[in-house]
């Protein structure tokens, strides 16, 4: 039994976000512990991309307290932070519900750009850089070498020098992945990194996200619709519904909650245990697929 | 004006020229371009000795009517019908789709080399111009000013997206700067003796003191996105020329200040002793004062091109590049876009900033109606049609502007069909607007489509443009 | 204070000019979501027609007020009608072409064809101011009162009478347009879902189309307004208009009609003070401040609805 709530990586203490008279977030508690892969479900609606936007300072929110400790006990209160500064020093990375990638850029650049703050500050910002230090052409070597190294988990390597907006869908999605992971993060919060994808390229999506996790000692925060993504690899799981938490457990324990079965399928009947069994298929339901929003 | 829109949705019995459809069309254009021309064209009013006149001019709206007219009948028979058999396969928004090798992309790497060996010789070229040395290499001169104030400006919009419509402003802010700092403070705080000099130190104090008004307007803007932060910025470019008129005391007003013209490192380029011919002993020829402007401008033109192409592959010119792609995605990689678009438009401003000094030194006379918000508008449009981000796109831009103002200038043989009292090179900015807009609409992604990468594991691929994002602004 | 009283009726006046353009930026920016840059000198050209026509007609202050009535019915309608059909061309020719391509192109393009309608018009009709005698002149007032330190009056001419009854009238119909006919019904719908509104059987081209006629009219009414009251104009004064106006949309909340007026009236106040008040070489220079203020601090306006930054 693991136990997430002894040394949390996050802990989110009584979280509310509200948007004029509208409460997406109410009164939200949870741990996110280290080295564990934690999921956020619920249905459409129920406030986790939300969450995330809290996680991750693009929304301040309205009440609560969002800390992260790092392993080596350095302690962050994320609600107080600007977005960029959450990245930067509190080491969490983010994907996005709605890919966004730089898409006229190459695969390579977009992991280039992701290492900006070692590379800004080998270059002396940019001073240096403009002639031509050689403390700042080791940086962009080591920094080649780690988009490399993502790349190649990510299966990407024959593609590095293509533009980012040539990939096909499920490859945008990993490497958006990648790109997060080269900032350097201790905390990676993903958005629905399965939607869209077809069921080996979820497999590998499992794969390389118990790798990130066992490999590089990482907290997952993730956020999933896809049931066999969310029951196959994590650790903990907590469920939302309209912005209020109605459940929080291994993977075991939610299977057989009552209060989630009743969110998922709307039974009235507490006790019909049969139904128990039927919602992971139920939540599993294929979902339309997302295609990539174009920004004109 | 609606046939390349209905053409696209033909079907295919409808391939043959349809005759009817094509002469009620026809008949709409010339009602619409007769009722467009009727009032302002064919009825021409005039100012005589205070008294109001007018006179008509039917002739020449029936006449321009009737161009437009024949115009839209041939597009109609060879180049719509064209198309609509074509669309019979299914057709893809041609805006968006259709790829274009354009001269650049078609000729490659050597472009900027041949360009480069090219304006390194030109005034030993400039002996066998057919319009003389002088005015070749004045001409060149001014392309080049155009060239650099194109690159600065590329900075803020072709690589970091952000839509600058007062660039002009930095520009004034340069040419005062080495206006007041060499009329007034040098002679003031270091004697007179500074004065030939005084270009040579103005020159980085005024990119500087441009630069920090590119900071201190950027400031401001940056929250605002699109449409908001070009029509803010024009509003910035517009007020630094108000005051410029306005505040007398400080600028001398609508009257402008003469200004020492650029020496050779002190030789002022005049027929006495002391000057740069007596120095060296050659006979005084006004020419030599040409060659030195011609190859001050080009060095930094130079400067701009090789610090912007620097500044591409470091980590800020990549984040510039990442803003205009997706500003979002930028704050979750923790790139901080504040800092990040103020050094956009610092670096943009100080280019700017040079240029303007450059162009007070070799007119010798500053004044603020040489920075109107059109100036702005035609470097945007060289930036434009050169294709955003793109440097060399750019140089192939402002030569075809600005040459064609020249050419509008030699056209004497207009003069023959044009309505007395109009000069060719009246129609300039007409041909600037007209370009701009059908720039956008056959070919949005200006001479140079395709985007460089800064950097590639193994090959060196070139992004297409219908990939590039163009910033929200 | 009657110093005070005579600035008010004077803003006021301007404020209904800037508000009748202000309509046209906001409608056009409320459904495609650009600003057609163009507007301004659509109400330039709306000037110039009605000068133009006034000069052919030959009417002149001495004329019998039945004539000048008679000949502004002519005019109005004449400058409504080239203007929208200026408007409408421009929308066919220099925008509807680029829905679908990037954000800047019709930005771009809009800019470009400002340069085409100014070059244009100063081309054909010389580059001078173009000045003529007041045609409708005489005044009342309002005020009078004889103190120790001189006589104050405040007055208000025929003229200013003229724009602000004209502009409630036409705010009147128009209003009703949008919110009583079939047209403003599908107008709305497109505001809000262009894509929906065409499912639904709402002619999406035609309606934009409309849009730009008619702010294009209310443009061409200001432009002829601005000219009498004035007595002058030139190629020129569709720039600075046109971003007063603009500003006064913005203001206003872009996108609300009542906003636009509202601005508009707001702008032309400030104007008027600020030149009354502070100084007249400066008076530009605050209506560019009240921009910048104002898309900075409240970019949704006083009535327009905030947005929130969507990830």
């Amino acid at each position: 039994m693991l136990d997430w709530s002894k040394d949390p990586e996050l802990r989110v203490q009584h979280l509310t976000m509200r948007f004029g008279g509208l409460t997406a977030i109410g009164d939200l508690s949870f741990d996110a512990g280290r080295k564990q892969i934690t999921a956020l479900i619920g249905p459409n609606g129920a406030g986790k991309t939300t969450v995330f936007n809290c996680i991750t300072g693009f929304y301040k929110p309205t009440e609560g307290m969002i800390n992260l400790r790092h392993a080596d006990g350095r302690e962050f209160m994320l609600e107080r932070m600007d977005d960029f500064i959450i990245t930067q020093k509190a080491k969490v990375a983010r994907t996005f519900q709605n890919i966004r990638l730089f898409s006229g850029m190459t695969l390579l650049e977009n992991l280039m750009v992701a290492q900006h703050n070692v590379l800004m500050k080998a270059s002396g910002f940019t001073v240096g850089g403009i002639f031509g230090s050689g403390t700042f052409k080791r940086a962009e070597n080591e920094a080649i070498e780690r988009s490399k190294y993502w790349l190649d988990k990510v299966n990407l390597t024959a593609r590095a020098d293509d533009a980012a907006g040539d990939l096909p869908y499920g490859a945008q999605r990993r490497l958006e992945i990648a790109r997060a992971m080269c900032t350097g993060p201790r905390l990676l919060c993903l958005d629905e990194p399965a939607a869209g994808l077809n069921p080996r390229e979820s497999d590998e999506l499992n794969t390389l996200l118990r790798f990130i996790r066992d490999k590089h000692d990482m907290a997952i925060l993730l956020i999933e619709h896809d049931m066999s993504v969310v029951m196959g690899i994590s650790d903990h799981i907590v469920v939302l519904d309209y912005g209020r938490k109605i459940a929080d457990g291994t993977p075991q324990d939610i299977k057989t909650d009552p209060a989630v079965i009743r969110a998922y399928l709307g039974v009235e009947d507490e006790d019909d245990a049969g139904a128990a069994p039927l919602i992971a298929e139920a939540i599993a339901a294929p979902l339309p697929v997302q295609k990539k929003a174009k920004r004109t | 004006m609606s046939g390349p829109l209905k053409s696209s949705s033909l079907s295919a019995e409808a391939q043959a020229l349809d005759t009817v459809a094509i002469a009620k069309d026809l008949i709409g254009t010339a009602i619409i371009t007769g009722l467009i021309l009727t009032p302002i064209v064919a009825i021409r009013t005039s100012l005589d000795q205070g008294a109001l006149t007018w006179h008509s001019r039917f002739g020449l709206a029936f006449a321009l009517t009737a161009v437009v007219v024949v115009v839209r009948l041939l597009l109609h028979v060879f180049v719509w019908n064209k198309r609509a058999a074509s669309a019979i396969a299914p057709a893809k928004p041609a805006a968006l789709t259709v790829h274009r090798a354009s001269i650049a992309d078609m000729i490659g790497p050597y472009v900027p080399r041949a360009l480069l060996i090219f304006a390194l010789l030109l005034p030993v070229l400039a002996y066998a111009s057919p319009w003389g040395e002088k005015r070749t290499i004045d001409l060149a001169i001014y392309i080049l000013t155009y060239i650099m104030l194109g690159w600065g400006l590329n900075v803020v919009v072709g690589l970091a997206g952000l839509l600058d419509l007062g660039y002009v402003a930095f520009y004034a802010v340069g040419a005062y700067a080495y206006a007041l700092l060499s009329t007034i403070y040098f002679p003031y705080w270091f004697g007179p003796g500074i004065v030939p000099w005084a270009f040579y130190i103005t020159l980085p104090m005024a990119g500087l003191l441009a630069a920090t008004w590119g900071v201190i307007l950027g400031f401001p803007v940056l929250r605002l996105r699109g449409d908001y932060l070009a029509i803010v910025t024009l509003a910035f470019g517009e007020m630094i020329r108000l005051v410029l008129i306005n505040w007398f005391s400080f600028t001398n007003g609508p009257q402008g200040i003469n200004v020492p013209k650029a020496t050779f490192f002190g030789l002022p380029f005049k027929d006495e002793p002391g000057g740069f011919a007596a120095f060296f002993n050659i006979p005084y020829n006004r020419i030599h004062f040409y060659i030195f402007l011609y190859y001050l401008i080009l060095t930094l033109a130079l400067i701009t091109y090789f610090v912007t192409k620097r500044l591409r592959r470091l980590p800020i010119g990549r984040a510039w590049e990442a803003l205009r792609e997706d500003e979002i995605a930028c704050r979750s990689l923790g790139i901080n876009t504040t800092t990040t678009k103020l050094t956009a438009f610092a670096i943009g401003a100080m280019f700017g900033g040079f240029a303007g000094s450059f162009f007070a030194a070799r007119q010798g006379f500053v004044s603020p109606e040489s920075f109107v918000y059109i100036e702005s508008a035609l470097i945007l449009a060289i930036v434009v049609l050169g294709g955003l981000g793109s440097q060399i796109g750019i140089v192939f831009s402002a030569i075809a502007i600005m040459g064609s103002f020249e050419v509008f200038r030699e056209m004497d043989f207009m003069k023959a069909i044009l309505p007395t009292g109009t000069e060719p090179i009246q129609f300039r900015m007409l041909a600037v607007g007209l370009a701009m807009v059908l720039m956008m609409r056959f070919r949005p992604r200006g001479f140079v489509t395709k985007r460089e990468p800064t950097v590639f594991l193994k090959e060196k691929k070139s992004v297409s443009g219908d990939l590039v994002a163009e910033g929200h602004g | 204070m009657e110093y005070f009283l005579q600035q008010l009726i004077n803003g006021l006046t301007l404020g209904s000019i800037y508000g009748l353009i202000a309509i046209g930026y906001t409608m056009v920016y409320g459904i495609i979501g650009m600003i057609n840059f163009a507007h301004g000198d659509v109400f330039m050209v709306g000037s110039v027609v009605s000068f133009i026509v006034i000069l052919m007609l030959g009417i002149t202050g001495g004329s019998g007020s039945f004539m000048i009535i008679l000949a502004l019915a002519l005019v109005v309608v004449i400058a409504m009608l080239i203007a929208a059909v200026y408007n409408w061309t421009i929308e066919r020719v220099a925008y509807r072409p680029l829905r679908g391509s990037f954000r800047l192109a019709p930005l771009i393009s809009a800019i470009g064809m400002s340069i085409v309608l100014q070059e244009f018009v100063r081309i054909a009709q010389e580059g001078r101011p173009k000045p003529i005698q007041a045609i409708i002149t005489g005044n009342y007032e309002i005020l009078h009162r004889n103190a120790a330190e001189g006589v104050f009056v405040v007055t208000i001419s025929n003229m200013q009478i003229m724009i602000i009854v004209s502009t409630i009238a036409l705010m009147a119909i128009f209003t009703a347009i949008i919110q009583r006919t079939s047209l403003g019904r599908a107008q709305r719908a497109c505001e809000q879902d262009q894509k929906m509104a065409s499912l639904l059987g709402i002619n999406v081209d035609r309606t934009i189309s409309i849009t730009f006629i008619l702010g294009a009219a209310l443009a061409a009414f200001a432009g002829m307004m601005f000219f009498l009251y004035y007595n002058v104009t030139d190629f020129f004064i569709g720039f600075l208009a046109g971003i007063k106006a603009f500003t006064a949309a913005v203001l206003g909340g872009i996108g609300s009609i009542p906003g636009a007026m509202l601005g508009g009236m707001i702008i032309g106040l400030i104007e008027v003070m600020w030149s009354a008040y502070f100084s007249v070489e400066y008076k530009d220079v605050a209506a560019f401040t009240i921009l910048v203020i104002v898309l900075i601090f409240m970019p949704q306006g006083l009535l327009g609805k905030p947005e929130v930054e969507k990830v």
